[in-house]
């Protein structure tokens, strides 16, 4: 490692992040929001603003940002300008453990996944001050919506981490990568052992418990336009909206990642394939963005798919169905993790 | 009691049916031609650089024929947004039979719809008992201020030349209206 100075390095590592979430959350909005949903719709989306409307985001980044920040008298006003900044800094904190390559990683905390967990689960801070701050009836509802549908749904998403966890006996990303490219299954290494293989249902789990981290359809109970009028986000315009905004699908390309990192295999190519570690630094990058990317296309296939539950449903199905299931998964892991 | 047939869950039918319309808005050739062509499988056109030509029954804008118009005032008690403002006056016009008494026929000083009120019902259109308003499928109108869209008798008379002719009755129909020609008589 280079020495820097600590100043110097942690203003690197924070550009690093801050690129790496504006990267994917440009890409996932150009790719999905605009594209994707306007063909699912048989439609052509943005074509104005540059080839293909590929700059409609920045015209839109500048929309938002010559608007006037508008504060309701009644709302506490310190606490209403903070939430987006809550919120973005936990999105950028789980681009941290991300590995993109050998050595590639903002930093290789030993319990990465679990810090992951920890800090997105901090979000619920924030959606729950701007719901409180507001001081606005829709928004109060959907902040509490809000928190009872994060706290139903971090569960499940633990619990279906946990059995990773168990496989490969480690809370470090990095080494969770390398077990799954070093690995075979049946004796066959020519893909590695990716832990989607084995655990499916921990997969299916994690990424329905995504979609409702993330409020995306089915789950976008919180900010229900045509229940609570966008929730907790009725209130705030210009750029603090532009934050939550950018925030959401940064959110979803980094949870992508952290999905693509413990079942898809991460940044590694299966190790039987040969190719030297040095040449991993260059593709690495790519791949775990392409992988991110993909599942960030699942997350929003699903969401211009399917219409939103009901909020009892919402609940029902974390309590009655997925933490029972992802209970019986991590017994079954740990059963079979200590029979061979 | 026979075993029900296992179904698709219709979760995983909506994705498949997301996905088919987003394949054929992209490769309209079928897969053989890999280049993604939305702007041919996409159902919409780029309005700005492409227009479609309404349906000649579209309710674009009102037109007015004015010789037609007997400043009754039917259209402007009617209207449920009072859009429609008519001034008049009496005058004498020359008798139809030569010898005649002349005849008092009121004569149209003011025709006016504002567009900024008008909530295209048609109810206009239809209680006029003289064929003197029409729908027009025109819709480009739009004004960058709000007072333009106040069109006088001149304007609506300028629709009323694209106002499209009376579409013959298929054959069999029921007669609801007497098939007028839309076009002045010469």
């Amino acid at each position: 490692m280079i020495g820097l100075a600590y100043w110097l390095e942690t203003t690197i590592k924070v550009l690093v992040l801050a690129v790496a979430a504006l990267t994917g959350a440009g890409l996932a909005v150009y790719l999905f929001l605009f594209k994707l949903i306007s063909f699912m719709q048989s439609r052509l989306g943005p074509m104005e603003a540059g080839p293909h409307g590929s700059l409609q985001l920045v015209a839109e980044v500048g929309k938002w940002l010559q608007k006037e920040d508008i504060i309701p008298d009644h709302a506490e006003k310190t606490l209403f300008k903070l939430p987006p900044f809550i919120i973005l800094a936990t999105t950028l904190m789980i681009f941290v453990v991300v590995p993109a390559g050998p050595t590639a990683v903002v930093s290789s905390l030993p319990a990465g996944i679990f810090f992951v967990l920890a800090v997105s689960s901090i979000s619920v801070l924030g959606v729950l001050i701007a719901g409180w701050a507001s001081a606005n009836k829709y928004a109060l509802m959907g902040g509490i919506r809000a928190a009872g549908q994060l706290i139903a749904y971090e569960l499940p998403m633990v619990l279906a981490v946990l059995g990773v966890v168990i496989q490969a006996g480690t809370l470090n990303l990095q080494e969770i990568v390398h077990q799954q490219s070093a690995g075979s299954i049946f004796g066959l290494d020519w893909i590695g052992n990716p832990y989607l293989l084995t655990q499916l249902v921990g997969f299916a789990i994690f990424m329905i418990a995504v979609q409702a981290e993330l409020g995306q359809t089915p789950f976008d109970m919180p900010v229900a336009e045509s229940e609570v009028i966008g929730g907790y986000m009725v209130e705030y315009t210009g750029i603090r909206f532009l934050v939550f905004f950018l925030s959401e699908f940064a959110a979803a390309v980094g949870f992508s990642a952290i999905a693509a990192t413990l079942f898809l295999g991460g940044w590694a190519l299966p190790d039987a394939w040969g190719i030297p570690r040095d040449a991993m630094f260059v593709i690495g990058p790519i791949v775990i963005l392409a992988k991110a990317l993909a599942l960030t296309g699942v997350i929003f296939w699903v969401r211009f798919t399917v219409p939103r539950l009901r909020e009892d449903q919402l609940q029902r199905f974390a309590w009655k169905v997925l933490i029972p299931a992802s209970l019986a998964n991590i017994a079954l892991t740990a059963i079979l993790k200590v029979a061979f | 009691m026979p075993a029900p047939k296992p179904t698709v869950p219709p979760f995983f039918k909506g994705l498949a049916i997301t996905a088919r319309t987003a394949k054929e808005t992209m490769f309209p050739d079928g897969l053989k031609n890999p280049i993604p062509q939305p702007s041919k499988g996409a159902a919409t056109v780029q309005y700005p650089h492409v227009k479609e030509t309404p349906p000649t029954r579209a309710r674009g804008v009102i037109a007015l024929n004015e010789d037609n118009c007997t400043a009754c005032m039917l259209c402007v008690r009617e209207c449920p947004d009072w859009c429609i403002y008519i001034e008049g006056h009496k005058t004498l016009a020359p008798p139809r039979r030569p010898g005649g008494k002349p005849r008092s026929v009121n004569k149209l000083d003011r025709f006016d719809i504002d567009y900024s009120l008008c909530m295209y019902c048609g109810i206009c259109v239809e209680v006029c008992p003289f064929e003197a308003i029409y729908w027009s499928p025109e819709y480009e109108y739009s004004e960058v201020r709000i007072a333009d869209l106040l069109h006088d008798k001149t304007r609506l008379g300028e629709w009323f030349e694209t106002v499209p002719d009376f579409e013959p009755y298929e054959a069999g129909a029921e007669v609801k209206q007497k098939p007028v020609s839309r076009k002045a008589p010469k």
